[in-house]
């Protein structure tokens, strides 16, 4: 059996439901960051995938960008974490609703 | 000074009309915006505007009126579209000199007077303000050029009427009167506009030149409207000039203090309606014919209507000043009823006669109005006249002068101006065939007599009935002064050949009389129209016979006695007031609360609450949609994305 560009697609489409899953899902919001971080890696398969398939290189550049933004995301993100759990002892997104009218 | 406009040089001097115009306007805006700290400057700044107001009348009527010219002022535009050419323009011709002079020698007089008069009012700035603006206003009918800038001067007059009939506006009475006088003539003149609108529609100009000549030229021009725009116009003429059925007004707006009554009365406002009638009397020249609705009217021609009108108001009104005892209600209908004469000369074709008529009753009229001032001022403002009397003795002056205007107002054969007026109407009657309003003008001239009589001999005759009269002397010298100057035209306005003049400037095609010698000047009427002449001597004859028999001497009114329900209906003005009353204030009053009901519910509750409380439903319900909850926005937008993506696929 060779692997083609339909097992990657396959595989990305399910790590960006799993991920979604997680977002809609869980509760915990280190939980749900880290979903979201299974979506975009699903969506940097797909791109590598299509990537060799097509062998154009533009794909792969693109998720050298999105892997580094990705970081810099991530560095920022994880700080309003922990701001945000130091200042209101939880990380749970039902005690997140001070927005609300 | 003959000049005719034919000179190079006097070209021009139809632009005084312009100052003569602004310049009390003027002096009003200088009092109301900084004068009216200080009396003397207020005085001196209004007494003279009107002064040179006459001045330059006099002059211009010498210049222009006299000749026969006629002129135009330079015109400013005011509004000019496809169709409607509107420009303030001024007339000056032998009518508008002529108007010019009464407005601005009466309304002089009046201020001067009112110097006496309000002397001690507090608000004697705003008075002569209201004064001059009204004047102002007079002055823009009079000299108007269309029926537009008539129309919005009209409405001036209105304003200002308002503002000096209500000028003791703490008074709840003359709050109303104002309020009243207002309003009924806003039903008048709503038939202006209409009759404004129609000829425009039809003629396509608001010039009075240019619609003259237009009827000239075609006199069905209005189809089957051509009696409809006359009686329309007349309209207008029926609210101002106080006519039935919208005469109520004028007998309330004596509440306002009494040389405004002089002024409106006399030369002003009332006056205004007659002269506008007398200006558009080339509208009558139209073939009468009613519209399909009205096809019963037949061949009844707007000048029959104003007739009519006129003859039935001078009658009505007559009738009811005999039982009156208020001394300004008096002179009140006696002015309804002289209206009603000059409206009668302009429905019997003599706009003329009613000119004349109105330009000696401007004298004479405010004269009695400012005499009634005095007695009203010498007995502490005390009106009734039961409670006044032997004034003759004690008040000279006011006596005589009020003497003479009463002996002109009733049209003393020779000596008063008032006579040969009066003749002219009567001719003007007989002249189109109309014996019974003849007999009827002959009849009001007898009750004029009557009532007038009445009014002299209790107010002035026999003793005091209360302490003010006992003590009542002559008023100062500027109140006595322009009752003096208002004698002599009062007397002698009737021996200058008026009516020659005014028919030669209204009625250019009709046959003059040139008069055949001194004695034809003085004796004129019992030659040339000997039944009116010598039916109104035997009125006065009559009504001074009647009033003698009646009230010479009487201690109290033998009337009411005698005829208890006669008087008892005259002392109610006939009940036309109650009548109104109970008929068109229901039911304006209905048609006011449907007109806010339909406002409250439909407009405001449907329309208006509705619309906003449906979008504050809708935006409460999709407030609903926010929770607060990360994840249930972030499934409602992947839901939405999955939405998107399924009808791109599709």
């Amino acid at each position: 059996m060779t692997v083609g560009l339909h097992h990657y697609l396959v595989v990305s489409a399910l790590l960006f439901s799993l991920g979604l899953f997680g977002v809609l899902a869980r509760r915990n919001l280190l939980v749900i960051y880290m979903s979201l971080e299974l979506m975009l890696n699903a969506a940097n398969l797909a791109l590598v995938a299509f990537s060799r398939y097509h062998a154009n290189l533009k794909g792969q550049v693109m998720v050298f960008f999105i892997i580094t933004v990705a970081a810099a995301e991530v560095a920022v993100g994880l700080a309003l974490i922990v701001a945000l759990y130091r200042r209101r002892g939880t990380a749970h997104v039902e005690d997140l609703n001070s927005l609300r009218l | 000074m003959t000049a005719s406009p034919s000179d190079p040089f006097p070209t021009h001097f139809q632009d005084l009309a312009w100052a003569v115009l602004m310049l009390p306007l003027v002096s009003a805006l200088f009092i109301t915006l900084g004068l009216r700290r200080s009396r003397v400057l207020t005085t001196t700044l209004s007494l003279s505007a009107v002064a040179t107001g006459f001045g330059l009348s006099v002059w211009l009527f010498f210049l222009y009126g006299v000749s026969g010219a006629r002129a135009a002022a330079t015109p400013l535009p005011w509004l000019s579209v496809p169709g409607l050419d509107i420009h303030l323009g001024l007339t000056v011709d032998s009518l508008s000199t002529l108007m010019l002079m009464v407005v601005t020698g009466v309304s002089f007089l009046v201020h001067l007077y009112s110097t006496g008069y309000m002397e001690d009012d507090p608000e004697y700035a705003r008075y002569f303000a209201s004064l001059g603006f009204f004047t102002f206003s007079m002055l823009g009918i009079v000299l108007s050029d269309n029926f537009v800038q008539t129309f919005i001067f009209w409405e001036l007059v209105g304003v200002s009427s308002y503002l000096l009939v209500g000028f003791w506006y703490d008074k709840p009475a003359a709050a109303d009167a104002a309020k009243k006088a207002f309003l009924t003539n806003r039903v008048g003149d709503f038939g202006f506009l209409l009759g404004i609108l129609l000829i425009w529609a039809a003629t396509g100009t608001v010039a009075f030149d240019g619609v003259a000549a237009k009827i000239g030229a075609d006199p069905a021009l209005f189809g089957s409207l051509g009696s409809l725009a006359g009686v329309l116009v007349f309209l207008g003429a029926v609210g101002k000039s106080a006519q039935l059925p919208l005469h109520v007004w004028l007998p309330d707006a004596m509440e306002g203090p009494t040389p405004v009554s002089a002024l409106i009365h006399a030369a002003t406002m009332v006056a205004a309606g007659v002269y506008m009638l007398c200006r558009v009397f080339f509208l009558f020249g139209a073939t009468p014919a009613w519209p399909e609705p009205l096809g019963f009217l037949g061949s009844l021609s707007a000048l029959d209507v104003i007739a009519w009108t006129g003859g039935l108001t001078s009658l009505v009104a007559g009738v009811i000043a005999i039982q009156q005892d208020d001394i300004k209600r008096i002179l009140a209908y006696s002015t309804l009823s002289q209206l009603g004469y000059m409206v009668m000369a302009v429905g019997c074709g003599g706009p003329d006669a009613a000119m004349f008529h109105l330009t000696t009753h401007a004298c004479f009229k405010a004269l009695l109005f400012l005499g009634a001032g005095a007695v009203i001022y010498a007995c502490h403002h005390e009106q009734d006249i039961w409670k006044m009397g032997g004034l003759a003795s004690r008040m000279p002056i006011t006596f005589w002068t009020f003497l003479i205007a009463t002996a002109a107002l009733c049209g003393v054969p020779v000596v008063t101006s008032g006579f040969y007026s009066k003749d002219a109407i009567f001719a003007s009657t007989l002249a189109s065939g109309r014996p019974v309003l003849f007999g009827l003008g002959v009849l009001v001239a007898g009750l004029t007599t009557l009532y007038m009589a009445r009014l002299v001999m209790i107010a002035f005759l026999g003793a005091p009935r209360s302490e003010a009269a006992g003590h009542a002397a002559d008023p100062g010298r500027n109140m006595t002064l322009p009752l003096l100057i208002l004698a002599v035209p009062s007397v002698a306005l009737g021996w200058l050949p008026l009516g020659n003049y005014l028919r030669h400037a209204l009625l250019p095609s009709a046959p003059i009389h040139a008069a055949d010698g001194p004695s034809d000047v003085f004796f004129e009427p019992f030659n040339h129209s000997p039944l009116g002449a010598f039916f109104g001597l035997g009125m006065v004859i009559f009504g001074l016979s009647i009033a003698c028999a009646a009230y010479w001497g009487a201690a109290a009114d033998p009337f009411p006695a005698r005829l208890p329900r006669l008087s008892r209906a005259l002392r109610n003005r006939l009940y036309l007031d109650e009548i109104y009353q109970a008929t068109v204030i229901p039911l304006h009053d209905g048609i006011a609360a449907l007109a806010a009901g339909v406002d409250r519910w439909i407009v405001r509750g449907f329309f208006v609450n509705g619309l906003s409380g449906g979008m504050d439903l809708f935006g409460r319900a999709l407030r609903l949609l926010q929770t607060g909850n990360l994840q249930t926005y972030a499934f409602l937008f992947v839901a939405g994305v999955a939405l998107v993506v399924l009808l791109a696929l599709k």
